[in-house]
């Protein structure tokens, strides 16, 4: 293609889906007019696994431990969301204690994956360091997880009506330790990261996504925050324990990658303020629902729920016709539309820029692909 | 001996010593360069590095020289063959020939040539050609991206390169790396050119690719840049040149601003050598803190910033000297 013709101004860049920052199996085609985008194209499905068809062959419980594999790095937050759906079709009342332990548990989970987007977005940016610092933080957090749900990334943890294991003082002493040590390090951060010069040079100004973008294509989560919209669906439309909390959006001016960094920053800041708050007015109690059917069967009807995630509103919509198995299930995952709008504010950009505007958003390609 | 005396001259005999030396050293000093580079970075990253293999790692380098001399040279059926297998042997050999008028001592240097630093200069300047070469014939997108960028850096940041050397030249009046060294017997020149200094080392990594400047080989968006279609001793060869490279700007630092082979109490070659290691510790250290400069931000910083400081530096420097 670059041979092919003095006429030709342009040619086309294969961006993925092998390629170090694509994360995973995107793949974008880029034309090219030298270093400069004129146009891209997504090609998503290259990690598709039909799990809204999954859920059509399986029955409630069974579905369950899908959900930890639709977004892998905040897994619990899709938990919560399909909990919260078959719970609001079952009409079932989740105890405040197993509440508590959801909030501290999700928030945990929030924290891995930015730390895990930290380190991933300096990686695309040039600076290899960060992400050892952030995955030796990240560390302590996989190991408490582990303590308490067996796993370390695909998590599935909750259970309709509440949780199956209840956190021990080991848990929460570990927990406030990692908190403390999360805090003292926010300033190693700083001086590493946000202070150097080549890195707001690199991020100030590029990959603008404006208010009016941001409504047009559904963007949700920490790029819709940066731009400065506070919407945030654990303040909006409050669930779980969550009204109980004192908590900020942070919000950014411009929303250039730029601001959706420090909007991510001071959004872990706030996930350590939500744990430290639950630990200390854990109540206590029962962490099960009592009479939680051992057949799930919930009536005829159609529910929707929607949770916070790491990359913004997971949205599931579930169809009951009475059976031990759903009908049907719509999975609304926010890279899918993060993803369009990225897309769009490639063009004219540099391919330096292309990899940086990918890692702001922070996209999980098998939530897209689902 | 005295048959290769008498044939070659003494002085045949030393360059055919110095240079069995020299690849010796480059050879060695590029092994030992690696496994510094892997634990510097280790131990900025709160990990211990390689520490199986010799005690800490040491050896470990030298067997992942011997699994790639044992891999195959995959060769892509598209790449412009003659070109493609030239490109490892034109990086490689001109970094081997600027050994030749190092100082490492005052004895210590194969040929002391009247114009050193020329030589050293329009050598290290080659290497741009192998990378276009290597990037242009590998037929791959990502490889020419590579190439072209090393292009446009590399003249961007020859010429303050080239100023800040001359500021120092004019000091001394001879381009002889041993007079260099030898006008610095009573102080250093860092002390009288510290913004010749600083501008050298922010051009010198530029010209190593080293990052912030590592834009040509940026493997987050370049992928391995102009040597992503090499394997074997033929992507070695890249790897050692690099490094070697980095010996290089280093010894020329060193020659030029750090007082080469002066020293107390060591003998001299140790001083150059340890004042080699410190600044190649400061390019390290460069690499795994900073993230990487943006290519048009690249380019207008040497055009707009570097090169007007520069001749600033030189004029500085001619009306200094003029005056006292």
């Amino acid at each position: 293609m670059i041979t092919s013709g003095i006429e030709e101004k342009t040619f086309v860049l294969n961006l993925g889906p092998q390629h170090p920052s694509t994360h995973g199996v995107l793949r974008v085609l880029l034309e090219m007019d030298g270093e400069y985008i004129t146009a891209a194209e997504p090609v998503i499905g290259y990690g598709h696994r039909a799990h809204e068809h999954m859920a059509e062959n399986r029955n409630y419980q069974q579905f369950l431990p899908n959900m930890g594999r639709v977004d892998y790095l905040h897994a619990l937050a899709f938990n919560q969301g399909y909990c919260m759906a078959v719970e609001k079709l079952l009409g079932l009342e989740v105890p405040e204690r197993a509440e508590y332990i959801r909030v501290i548990t999700n928030e945990l989970n929030r924290l891995t994956s930015h730390l895990l987007w930290f380190g991933a977005y300096l990686m695309d940016l040039g600076a290899f360091t960060p992400f050892l610092y952030c995955f030796d933080d990240r560390e302590h957090i996989l190991d408490l997880l582990d303590s308490l749900t067996g796993s370390r990334l695909t998590y599935c943890f909750y259970r309709f009506g509440g949780v199956p294991k209840d956190i021990d003082d080991d848990f929460i002493s570990g927990t406030r330790a990692f908190i403390h040590r999360l805090r003292s390090r926010w300033a190693d951060y700083d001086n590493l990261v946000t202070k150097n010069v080549i890195f707001i040079h690199r991020t100030k100004g590029v990959g603008l996504f404006t208010k009016e973008q941001c409504q047009l294509y559904g963007i949700t989560g920490p790029s819709l925050r940066g731009s400065g919209i506070p919407y945030d669906i654990r303040k909006s439309e409050p669930y779980s324990a969550y009204p109980q909390f004192h908590f900020e959006i942070p919000i950014g001016e411009n929303g250039d990658i730029y601001d959706r960094y420090i909007v991510r920053l001071r959004e872990m800041e706030q996930s350590c303020r939500i744990i430290e708050q639950a630990l200390n007015k854990l109540p206590k109690g029962p962490i099960m629902a009592e009479k939680v059917p051992k057949r799930i069967k919930p009536p005829e009807g159609e529910v929707y729920t929607a949770v916070e995630t790491a990359r913004g509103e997971f949205g599931i919509y579930i169809v009951s016709q009475g059976d031990v198995k759903p009908y049907r299930i719509k999975l609304r995952v926010p890279s899918f539309a993060n993803l369009s709008l990225m897309v769009e504010s490639f063009k004219d950009n540099l391919v330096a820029d292309v990899v940086a505007i990918l890692g702001s958003i922070d996209v999980v390609i098998p939530e897209i692909d689902r | 001996m005295d048959v290769l005396t008498h044939s070659l001259g003494s002085e045949g005999v030393r360059m055919i010593v110095g240079l069995i030396g020299v690849i010796a050293l480059v050879s060695v000093n590029a092994l030992f360069l690696i496994w510094m580079e892997r634990k510097v970075a280790a131990h900025m990253q709160l990990r211990p590095g390689p520490m199986e293999v010799g005690p800490h790692g040491a050896i470990q380098t030298v067997c992942d020289a011997v699994k790639l001399m044992g891999k195959e040279l995959i060769t892509p059926e598209e790449v412009d063959k003659p070109i493609y297998y030239l490109a490892p042997i034109v990086v490689f050999l001109p970094v081997l020939l600027t050994f030749l008028v190092i100082p490492f001592s005052q004895t210590m240097v194969i040929k002391d040539l009247n114009v050193g630093i020329i030589l050293i200069l329009a050598f290290s300047s080659l290497s741009v050609l192998a990378i276009l070469m290597a990037g242009w014939s590998s037929k791959n997108k990502y490889s020419v991206f590579g190439a072209i960028r090393s292009v446009a850096q590399n003249i961007a940041y020859e010429i303050p390169l080239l100023i800040t050397v001359m500021s120092v030249i004019l000091m001394v009046g001879s381009f002889k790396l041993t007079d260099i060294v030898v006008a610095q017997s009573r102080y250093w020149f860092i002390l009288v050119q510290p913004l010749a200094f600083i501008l050298y080392i922010i051009c010198a990594t530029a010209e190593t690719n080293r990052t912030p400047f590592d834009l040509p080989e940026a493997e987050s968006e370049l992928v391995a840049g102009f040597h992503t279609e090499y394997s074997g001793m033929r992507f070695a060869l890249f790897f050692l040149a690099e490094y070697t490279n980095m010996f290089i700007v280093s010894a020329v630092a060193t020659v030029l601003f750090l007082g080469g082979w002066h020293g107390p109490i060591l003998p001299g070659a140790i001083w150059f050598l340890l004042k080699v290691y410190a600044l190649i510790f400061l390019i390290m250290w460069f690499r795994w803190t900073f993230p990487r400069v943006r290519f048009d931000q690249l380019v207008t910083f040497a055009w707009k910033i570097l090169i007007p400081l520069s001749f600033v530096n030189l004029l500085l420097t001619a009306l200094a000297l003029k005056i006292f």
